[in-house]
């Protein structure tokens, strides 16, 4: 008997009972899907995030005030006297450091908001020229800050464009003069489209000159510096650089915190990583219980066969071929199911793709093969007992067999 | 052709031996046809397996075709089997999901021959039974002496030394049952070797000799 004389004789058994064959292969189906979904979920989410983090811009550090150390441990609250990062300390960067594109002090307040009789509190940012650019930002109408904006601390504010509808709906907001707290800011530019990133909606903020809050929020403290690093490369001496250049500022105290958005994403990477897999195990779990399931059924499978194996037997099958026989029935039904587990995966994946873009799914082609050869050998192992069993069958006791 | 010498047959049960068959000795030459009568219990069937090598004698030696096959392996003996031995049951021992051709190759298809030769050997035999007409039915839709019959062809597709067949008109009625005893009795006209088992003088009046067993032994008949 040659392959596909073995394939065509499990196609027929397989055919002659075929609810119990769809059942069966059902539990490998469900599976091998849940496995590609799963893994799809958790590859959509690093891209996601990746894209995420990307959006808000590339090669960036952020300096914030205190030492929030990773290593564990919380330091008392009155220990030290801790220095605030303030303005000079950004310019001192931008100067000094040779690694960075530039050091942007941000200031972070919440301030009502007023046009005519339409007023909103909203989160007001100050920061300067160069943040735009940093955070790959942009404006969809006039001008966002110039240097002598922040240099001359002039009154003038950009709008997100859910602020901008809020205060002035469809009418031309360039020009307009709004109150921030209790300061008249002229409107010189409107954001386009943003969107939510990171859980901070970027569309429901107001930008300012960070001279211009120093004065409206009355502080010299700063929320903290985002700095942009030169390449990629120099990410590591960067970080170095910046800690050597404050500390010899802030007496020698090491009371601030460099932080790297690549970090973060590295962390995230390392949290989703573990989670897919724990995810991908889950459903292996119930690959393995669609795997008892083919074993089960062979075995009822073999016991009702006995006289079909007696007959065998008799006419010169040998063992072998009996366990040839059974084994090719319990794999065809593995990998029929493997398949129609990777079509329905896919399928779904690529549905939920499609018509909820906000949930991301990625299918991954290493999950494909995994589930796939994973699906294939639970038909070998779970069907080498019913096979084995069959093969070693006495025939005269199995012709006997009603 | 076929020599068994000695044939001793017990079966260990968890307290005692049975002792099936003491000592039987039996030979068959090319174109016999011998009938096995005898009481149930008698030890014909078990006879019937070791002369079809499905079982093998606890002691004592065979002899078929003048080889020595109380000592072969399970493998051996499929092959044996395969090429030397057609068997005949009397409940017909058909696969149900298969047509008639289907069942009638499967020897060819453990022998290693090529489907396509396969199918035309099928096909030819049941026509030589009368059922070129009837070989893509399942059995489910023949009658009872149509499926003895597409047993026979299966047995016979090979061109075994003998043909072993077991009571094969205890679940047919007389009529048919001497249809098909007519068959054996053209076969073994044309040289083919049969051996049966059966309760019925009548049948057993178609074979050239028959022996009686009792208890084991052979009663009459033997060599």
């Amino acid at each position: 008997m040659d392959a596909r004389e073995v394939l065509s004789l499990s196609k027929d058994a397989l055919m002659s009972n075929k609810m119990r064959s769809l059942l069966t292969m059902l539990g490998v189906i469900i599976g091998v899907a849940s496995v590609i979904m799963l893994v799809a979920i958790g590859a959509g989410a690093k891209t996601y995030i990746h894209r995420e983090l990307g959006n808000l811009g590339t090669n960036i550090l952020i300096v914030v005030p205190g030492k929030t150390s990773t290593k564990g441990g919380i330091h008392p609250p009155s220990a030290s006297t801790i220095r605030k990062l303030v303005y000079d300390d950004a310019i001192l960067l931008r100067k000094r450091a040779r690694h960075i594109a530039d050091a942007v002090p941000i200031i972070l307040g919440s301030s009502k908001v007023k046009y005519l009789n339409q007023s909103r509190d909203n989160n007001v940012v100050g920061c300067t020229e160069t943040y735009f650019d940093m955070r790959n930002l942009s404006v969809e109408a006039g001008r966002f800050l110039s240097n002598s904006d922040v240099e001359s601390k002039r009154k003038v504010c950009i709008l997100g464009r859910t602020v901008k509808r809020g205060l002035f709906g469809d009418k031309n907001a360039l020009g307009a003069v709004v109150s921030i707290g209790d300061g008249k800011y002229r409107v010189i530019g409107v954001m386009s489209k943003k969107g939510v990133t990171l859980g901070i909606d970027f569309d429901d903020i107001v930008f300012i000159p960070t001279t211009t809050a120093q004065e409206l929020f009355d502080t010299d403290n700063l929320f903290n510096i985002t700095v942009k690093v030169k390449s990629a490369a120099e990410l590591g001496p960067a970080m170095e650089e910046i800690r050597q250049i404050l500390m010899k500022r802030h007496a020698n105290k090491e009371d601030f915190t460099v932080m790297s958005q690549d970090e973060m994403l590295g962390v995230m990477n390392k949290v989703l990583g573990v989670m897919t897999a724990v995810l991908a195990g889950i459903a292996a779990i119930s690959l393995l219980v669609g795997g008892i399931g083919i074993m089960n059924i062979m075995l009822v499978s073999v016991r009702e066969r006995t006289r079909e194996i007696g007959i065998r037997k008799a006419l010169g099958a040998k063992n072998k071929d009996i366990l040839i026989q059974f084994l090719a029935e319990s794999v065809t039904l593995s990998l029929i199911g493997g398949l129609g587990g990777v079509l329905f995966g896919g399928m779904v994946s690529l549905g939920v793709q499609l018509f909820i873009p906000y949930l991301p799914m990625e299918i991954s082609w290493w999950s494909v093969l995994l589930a796939f050869f994973f699906s294939a050998s639970v038909g070998v192992f779970f069907g080498v007992y019913p096979a084995r069993k069959a093969s070693l069958y006495d025939p005269i006791v199995a012709l006997r067999y009603e | 052709m076929i020599a068994l010498k000695d044939i001793y047959r017990s079966y260990a049960l968890p307290r005692i031996t049975v002792e099936v068959l003491k000592g039987i000795n039996l030979e068959a030459e090319q174109g016999d046809f011998i009938a096995i009568m005898g009481p149930s219990g008698s030890g014909k069937s078990t006879l019937l397996n070791i002369i079809g090598c499905l079982d093998r004698p606890t002691s004592g030696r065979y002899l078929l075709d003048n080889v020595d096959v109380s000592t072969k392996n399970d493998n051996e003996l499929a092959e044996i089997r395969n090429r030397s031995i057609g068997f005949v049951f009397q409940s017909f021992n058909l696969l149900p999901r298969f047509p008639a051709w289907k069942n009638v190759e499967l020897p060819l298809l453990y022998g290693g021959v090529e489907p396509k030769m396969r199918k035309q050997k099928a096909v030819e035999m049941l026509g030589r039974m009368g059922l070129g007409d009837r070989s893509d039915h399942k059995p489910s839709e023949l009658s009872g002496g149509e499926q003895q019959r597409v047993a026979i062809a299966r047995a016979l597709i090979n061109s075994p030394v003998i043909i072993l067949a077991d009571e094969p008109t205890g679940n047919l009625d007389s009529k048919v049952g001497r249809e098909i005893m007519e068959i054996f009795a053209e076969l073994n006209r044309g040289g083919v070797t049969i051996i049966l088992v059966t309760h019925e003088m009548e049948i057993a009046g178609f074979a050239k000799r028959t022996i009686t067993m009792r208890d084991g032994v052979c009663y009459s008949g033997c060599a």
